[in-house]
Order: structure tokens, then sequence, then C-alpha cells
């Protein structure tokens, strides 16, 4: 393979980005990359401890999975090294990041980088000005995180209680008022509640580019009036009368497990039948994809300013492209997640990877999920979740 | 040798003023700074009251004072009343409580309450048992048990900790007062045994108890992985709300969490200050109450129903570390099923491997901070005997402190004090957080059995020409072999059980079961939960029984050093 690399990119190999890579190698070796990342999924815990072996194995760096239960933590653990002056041995090499958590560290410029081109994997990945992969929720990344794997957001339902599932925003209302009770959503402080509320937003709007702006005061409350109103109609209906919710996706997956709601929702299309096949969930759930598709974003890793590991760092953002670690996390029995390199730039020996792998029943097909919607502007999520607590705290 | 007793002294108190006081201050100052708008890696740099003003416009906010206040002090006042109560039906047998009671001292608060939250949910065990035959229950019932917005479940599950607590704190006390001659005496004037037990017993107590109880009022107002499993989420608790703005993604919410962290401590304060008014007020009804001399009122079915109580939590108690131990062999375990439908060892299989490499940082760590305890204690209560003299009350609140200060007041302050002497996130630094909380208890564990030995053996001793350290080394220490184990067993317990001070001072790198077992405790899988959970509370019982079992083998043939206090 490196010949024929070596024919197709004599440049490439040629340039100094490469050497530069292999004094990033060298001064890998032997690191132990803190990699904070939400620990509520043991398929992507499990990932993570198999990516840890393989780069060990292959650059002698080592992987310590952090885990959090809400990304916040590591933001907030930077910021405190920041305050008390240690901008150099950091104790967090790497994070899984998103939305506001980037846009704050950004801002307060809590990053290292740019770094993605530096990595020799960037090659497969479309990094032209504004693709899925340079923009987190609207936000430029510069080329401070780097994209690892693919997320869109779905329902999921039992069919064996629900014969006919809501496919609008408003069907929602309809299915919850003929339905008390069995319908609920995480708490919108929780990203996926958050999601929730934005995937209604989105529904109900006529016109959704609004939201790739940053909201101000005047667009916020035109904009989001109907989501409110909707909301309004929802509430009395939903699980213990809109007045208590989950905690995260998880907990409403064991709920509707239990049988105490109908739906859950998730960020991952495969997640569902990965559930079942642990028992986990019934055999009979399946997913839900409304009308007109449904959001869809792209999960980041970014390495803090003072990380005191930053090239094993950078080594282990360089593994997470690799098209044979890509084509590993889309497999329906590791992760089920989409890849995030563009397939144009792909040998037929690495596409053939991906054109391998199994599917299952409860596995929604690429074509069923309908078309990707963008992420409003963070300032818009912020802004919901506020607006919600200030509405529906009593 | 006086003059050895008073370097002693000094040492003992120089170590735990630097190595306990020290850094509550600290932390508490830092938090200070920052509720006051000093936290310059925001570039928040001038005096000003807006974290307060954050504070207060929080939606909720009063929803959240409201249910810390509830929670707190009712399950303290709770507690207290019910262990009050079982005590008089326990103190005859005050070895036997000590063994039924010490599973639920050793079990973790988050293993209580992961185990409990699956208890007695609407789709939980009791439920599964009784549906749908009983209940009719085809789906799980429309009730909020779990999560309810009064904080029903979270002050049940600080009950299941706190009574055996203060109930065993108690009956320690009770071996400073004549008993059993205050009950024949009450007896014979016509008072009840409830009534003595009431009007003469519980108020020579009380101020033996006192401490403790506050202990348990600052625990309850602060605690955060109980209330996060079982407590209301919208709005949380006081300190659940602290951490939850602590670790938001906008930094600028950490100047309203330092406030509320300290409005929390003020709380605490406040709290304690009420509680000592209420005492002087009941006291004064008290007497009154006493000199009148009624006979006739029967406390009995009060003292009974406490002692059902007491059986009510401890088989909750039960219910709760069973169904972690069911959950982490099954493999699916639907509801209205009673027990899994197929059982399973993958979970085991899969994640045993990973958890005992946890189990084992946990083991250092907490074996690591109760020597260090443990070691202190036995010097403190040392110099005490080489001064001859008691406790003042000033070093008793001493010991005390890390325990009535919220833990969340002080510990988001202690960890930036820790990052800029470049500690933080070592195991070092946690084994020393958790000494703050261990040596308090090893302290209340140790005190009374120390100063309960007969005095005539080291004095018999000093008369065959021992010094001071040999006194101790070759007769006290193995006289009180049992008893030290025993705190080290409980100082043990508190380390494992640590939430708060592994997250802020180990920086997220130094997992223990209980960061694990939290952090799995809001994901979808209780079976690893269970696992987690299981270990969590089977590693405490574990050094338990070491600690029962050790002196039985090593004084097998020292019959009068067996089992308990030396005759």
């Amino acid at each position: 393979m490196r010949p024929i690399l070596a024919a197709l990119f004599p440049a490439l190999l040629a340039s100094p980005a490469v050497a530069d890579w292999q004094a990033v190698l060298d001064a890998a070796r032997g690191q132990t990359v803190y990699w904070n990342a939400w620990g509520g999924d043991p398929r992507t815990n499990a990932f993570i401890e198999w990516a840890g072996e393989r780069t060990e194995e292959l650059h002698g760096v080592s992987i310590e999975h952090v885990k959090l239960s809400d990304t916040g933590e590591a933001v907030a653990r930077v910021l405190a090294e920041k305050a008390a002056g240690r901008t150099e041995g950091g104790g967090i090499d790497l994070i899984w990041i998103n939305g506001p958590n980037f846009l704050a560290m950004k801002e307060q410029e809590l990053l290292h980088g740019p770094f993605v081109e530096d990595l020799p994997n960037a090659r497969y990945l479309d990094l032209s000005p504004g693709s899925a992969v340079t923009t987190d929720f609207t936000v430029p990344t510069d080329g401070l995180s780097s994209p690892w794997r693919l997320a869109r957001f779905v329902y999921a339902y039992d069919t064996a209680r629900v014969a006919e599932p809501p496919f609008t925003t408003a069907g929602f209302v309809d299915w919850a008022e003929a339905n008390p009770g069995r319908l609920t959503h995480p708490v919108p402080a929780n990203f996926m509640g958050a999601t929730f509320l934005k995937q209604a937003l989105i529904g109900l709007l006529p016109d959704p580019s609004v939201l790739q702006e940053p909201a101000t005061d005047e667009t916020f409350s035109e904009v989001t009036a109907p989501l409110w109103g909707w909301y309004d109609a929802l509430r009395p209906n939903l699980w213990e009368e809109g007045r208590t919710f989950p905690e995260n996706e998880s907990l409403q997956q064991q709920m509707l497990n239990d049988g105490v709601v109908d739906f859950a929702m998730y960020f991952d299309p495969a997640a569902p039948a990965a559930a079942i096949a642990q028992g986990l969930l019934p055999e009979t759930v399946r997913v839900l994809v409304p009308d007109g598709g449904t959001i869809g974003n792209v999960s980041f890793v970014a390495i803090p300013f003072n990380a005191a590991n930053r090239e094993g760092a950078m080594v282990v953002a360089n593994f997470l492209l690799d098209p044979a670690t890509q084509a590993r996390m889309q497999d329906i029995e590791v992760l089920g997640s989409f890849s995030v390199l563009d397939p144009a730039k792909l040998s037929a020996e690495q596409a053939a990877l991906f054109d391998a792998l199994p599917s299952s029943p409860a596995l929604p097909r690429i074509e069923d999920l309908g078309p990707t919607l963008l992420e409003p502007h963070p300032s818009w999520m912020t802004r919901i979740v506020e607006e919600w607590a200030i509405r529906y705290t009593e | 040798m006086r003059g050895d007793g008073r370097l002693l002294r000094a040492l003992v108190l120089a170590a735990v003023l630097a190595g306990m006081i020290a850094p509550v201050a600290l932390g508490l100052l830092e938090t200070t700074r920052v509720a006051f708008g000093l936290l310059p890696a925001i570039g928040a740099d001038r005096l000003s009251l807006a974290p307060w003003e954050m504070l207060a416009g929080l939606p909720g906010l009063g929803t959240s004072l409201r249910l810390t206040l509830v929670t707190g002090l009712g399950s303290t006042l709770l507690s207290l009343l019910v262990a009050a109560g079982a005590c008089a039906a326990l103190h005859a047998r005050p070895r036997l409580a000590a063994r039924l009671l010490a599973p639920f001292l050793a079990a973790p608060h988050a293993a209580i309450a992961i185990g409990l939250a699956f208890v007695i949910a609407p789709s939980g065990w009791i439920a599964r048992a009784l549906s749908p035959w009983a209940t009719g229950w085809e789906t799980p019932p429309g009730l909020t048990t779990v999560h309810d917005p009064w904080g029903l479940a979270l002050i049940l599950g600080l009950m299941v900790k706190e009574v055996p607590f203060l109930l065993l704190v108690m009956l320690a006390a009770l071996n400073q007062i004549p008993v059993r001659a205050h009950l024949a005496a009450g007896r014979a004037m016509g008072y009840g045994r409830g009534l003595v037990w009431v009007k003469v017993i519980l108020p020579q107590v009380w101020p033996l108890i006192r401490l403790p109880v506050f202990a348990v009022l600052a625990f309850g107002l602060s605690v955060v992985d109980m209330a996060v499993i079982l407590g209301p989420s919208n709005p949380p608790t006081l300190a659940v709300t602290i951490t939850r703005l602590a670790f938001a993604p906008d930094t600028a919410l950490l100047l309203p969490a330092a406030a509320a962290a300290l409005l929390l401590a003020g709380i605490a304060g406040a709290g304690i200050a009420i509680w000592c008014i209420a005492e002087r007020l009941v006291a004064t009804a008290g007497r009154f109450w006493l000199r009148r001399g009624g006979r006739g009122v029967s406390a009995e079915p009060g003292l009974r129903a406490a002692a059902l109580i007491l059986g009510l939590l401890a088989a909750l108690g039960a219910l709760s570390l069973a169904a972690l131990a069911l959950w982490s062999v099954a493999w699916r375990w639907s509801y209205p099923h009673a027990l899994p439908e197929r059982w399973s060892a993958a979970t085991w299989a899969r994640h045993g491997p990973e958890a005992a490499s946890t189990a084992l940082t946990t083991l250092g760590i907490a074996s690591a901070a109760t020597l260090a305890a443990v070691i202190l204690a036995i010097a403190w209560l040392e110099g005490e005997d080489r001064a001859r003299r008691g406790r003042a009350r000033w070093a008793e609140l001493l010991i005390y402190l890390p325990l009535l200060v919220p833990q969340v007041a002080f510990l988001y302050g202690l960890n930036v004090a820790f990052l800029g002497a470049g500690l933080s996130g070592s195991a070092a630094a946690v084994v020393w957080a958790h000494a703050l909380f261990v040596f308090p208890y090893v302290m209340i564990a140790l005190s009374d059995p120390w100063r309960r030995l007969d005095r005539r053996y080291p004095a018999t001793a000093a008369a065959l020409g021992a010094g001071p350290w040999r006194r101790l080394a070759a007769v006290k220490l193995p006289l009180l072999l049992q008893p030290i184990l025993t705190a080290a067993a409980v100082g043990f317990a508190v380390s494992v059980a640590q939430y708060l001070p592994t997250l802020f001072i180990g920086a997220g790198r130094v997992a223990t079961l209980t960061t694990e077992a939290v952090a799995l405790s809001s994901g979808a899988d209780r079976r690893i939960a269970g696992l987690y959970g299981l270990l969590q509370a089977a590693l405490p019982w574990a050094i338990y029984t070491f600690a029962i079992l050790i002196p039985l083998w090593l004084w097998r043939d020292r019959r009068g050093l067996r089992g308990g206090q030396p005759a």
C-alpha cells in the first residue's frame, strides 16, 4: 500500500508535513493519552478501549479513557487548570467535544491547534470551508477539532405497543393526547433533551435557515414562539405531566425497556439494534425517522492548550481517521456510527472495507434516514435550554 | 516524660491543623473569592455581587432551597427519631446490633441508592413482584416514586444509611451511662420502660451524639451522589445544582456555582444554629414535662414503631443490595418478571477484569487514607492519655470540622489550590482528600473504646518499668486491637464511599468503584451498574470481616482479648 501511495502522492510523502509527522510519532511513543469522553455508552467505551490497544501496538501510545458523565466536566477542568496558572502538563489530552462546549473552549482559547491538517489521515476528509467535518454546529472548527464519528438523531419505539407512531412534530401532540404519560424526553440541560427541542423547532418552522445565524433577542422570541406553543400543548400529556424528566437518553432507553414510556431517542441510528442484541431492549423496537429527516452532526475530538501528551493525542486523532478504523466504527456489531470520511477520497480497497460490513433487520439503511438537517448555531441551543428552564422549572 | 507527651501532642495538633483544617479553610477561602467575582481565568477580576445576582436569577432556585432544607433536615430528624427509638429496643444487645447494622454502615451511599432506585421504582422490583397478578398493572403504573418532586425517595435513601450510623453512635454513647441502674430506678418509681428511656436516658445521650448528628445534617444538606440517583431533577437539590453549574459548558456559571456553594455552607451553619435553639426549647419544655412527673403516658408504641421502621429500612437496604447482585448476573430482566428471565455470566466476563483493576485502585486509596488516619488517631488519643486529661470542646470541634462544612463548599476551591501546587489528579491528592473525611470517623469509632481501656493494665506495666512507648506498643495496642481494626474498617468504608472528593481532586483521572458506579447509574445498563455497585459494597464488607476475624485468629489462645472489649 505504501508504494501505491508514494506513486500517487509523491509530493505528499516528501512534504515537510510528513517529516514533521515522524517527529510527532517519535515524541508520542510511550505517552499515555488521557481521553476525556462521555462514558455513558458501553459500546463507545469498548471501542475506546480497543483503540487504545491498537495505538499501543502501532505507535506505543496508550489511551486512558476518563469517563465523563457530562463533557462540561472536562471544560471546567481545563478552565480550573488555567485559573491555577497551569499552562503546561495539563491533565487532559483529548476531549470528545461538540457544540456549545466546543464554542466555549474555542472562545476562551483553551484549545491547542490548528492541528487537523497536520494529521496524515486528514487527506481522506473533505476539508473545504463549510463542509460537515469543518463545521461544528455552524461554528468553523478552524482545525482546532478533528472529526471522528457521524451522529444522526433518531427516535426508537416499541412496535409491540405503538401501532402508529407520529411522523411529524405536530403529530406528537396528537399522539400524546391519545396516549397520555407514554412520551418523555431527557432534561433539556442534557444534550439529547436539547436536541429533541431543536428537532421540534426545525419541524415547526417553514424556513429553518434562520437558525444558521446566531440568535438575537428579537429573532429568538419570534422564531421560537411556535415551539413554546407546541410544547405547552404537549407537556400536560408527557410522562409525569412533564414535571420530571430522565437525566439522559440512556435512562430513557431503560424506561422504554421497562415499558414506562413508548419512545426513546438516540444520536446513533444503529444504537437500538445494538441494544436489542445486548438484551437491553425488547426485540420489537424499531427506529423512527420523522418526515423531512433529522438533525445530524459530526462528533469531534480536540486537544486542550496545556495537554501534557499533545503528540500522543494527535496520534490518536489520526488513528480515528484511518479508513480501517472508520470501517470498524461503522460496523453494527461495534458502534454502527457512520463514517466521517469523504467516500470520493478512498481507494477501491478502502471502500471495500465499508461494503463488506454486516447489516441487521433492526438497523435502518442509510436511505431510510432521509435528509440530514443542519445543527442550528450553538446560541440557539443555549437560549432554548435557558428559556425552557425559565418556563418549565417550578 | 511530660515533655515527651507535650511534643507528641504538638506534633499531632500540627498535623491535624496543616493536613485537615488548612485545606478546608483554604478551599472555603477560594470558593468565597469566586463567589464575589474573583476568578481571573475567565476574566472575572473585580469584586462584585454579580455572582449572587446570577444565582438569584436561576430558575427554580426557591424550589431547590426548599428541597435542600426538607431533605437535609427531614432525613436527619427522622433518622434521629428512628435511631433513638430503636436504640431502646436494641441497647441490651449492642454487639448483635452492631453485627446486624454493619453491612448497611459499610455499604456506600451510591450502592444503596442504585439498588433502592430499582427496588421502589414504578417499574421496579416491588412492583414487578406484585404485578400484574395482584395490582393489575400490565405496564408500570404512572406513579412517582424515584425522583419525586418532594424528595421523599432521597430522604428514604439517606435514612437507610444514617439510621444505622446514628444507632451505633448512640449504642457507643450508652456505654458511658449506667443505663441498667437508671431503668431499674425509673421502673421502681412507677415509670414505664419507654418513659424512662425518653425522660431519663435520652437527655443524657444527646450531648454525646450532638456532633455526629450535625455531621449527618451537613451531609444530608450537601449530598450529591444519592441526590442525583434518587432526588428530583427539575430542579434538583442545591448541592446537585452547584455540581451542574460547576460542570456547565458556560464557564461564567462557575461564579453562581461558588455563590451557591457558599450559600449551602451558610444553610448548614444556620441549620446547626436552628437545631441548637430548638435544643434549648425542647430542654426547657422537657424539664417542665419531667417535673410534672406524669407516669400515665406510654412511650412503648412509639419505641415499637421505631423498631419496626428500622426493620423496614433494613429490609429495603437488604433488597437494594440483593438487587445489585441479581442484576450483575442477569441477561434480560424485563417488567413484570419478579426474577431475571435469562441469567448470564457475560457481564462479569466482559467487565469483571476492568472492574477488578478499579477495585484495586479503590483498595489502594482507601488503605492509604485509612492507615494515615488511624496512625494520626492513635497519636492523638495517646497524646490525651499522656496529658492525663479529657478532650477540650475546641479539639472535638476541630476533629469534626471537615464533616460539618458541606463538601461542595470547599472542594471546588481546594481543587484550585491543589492545582496550583501541581498535586491535582494524583492519587496522593485523592488519598489526602479522603483522609479529611476518614479521620473524623476513625476518631468517632476509636475514642470511646480507647477511653474505656482499664487503666490498671498500663499502670501495672509502668510499675514493672515500661516506658510510655513500650506501654503503648506492648500493652495498649494489643489490648485495643479489635477496636482499632473496627475503626480502620469504618474509615475504609468512608473512603470507598467518597464521591465528590474523588471527582474534584482526582481530576477525573482517578476512577474508583464509586465514581464508576455513579457514572454507570445514569447509563442504560443496570447489569454493569449492579456489578460495580455490588463490588463497591463488597469491598468494605470484606474489610469489616477481616477486622472481626484477625483478632479472633491472632488471639485464638487469649480468651480475654477476643471478641471486643478487654474484660
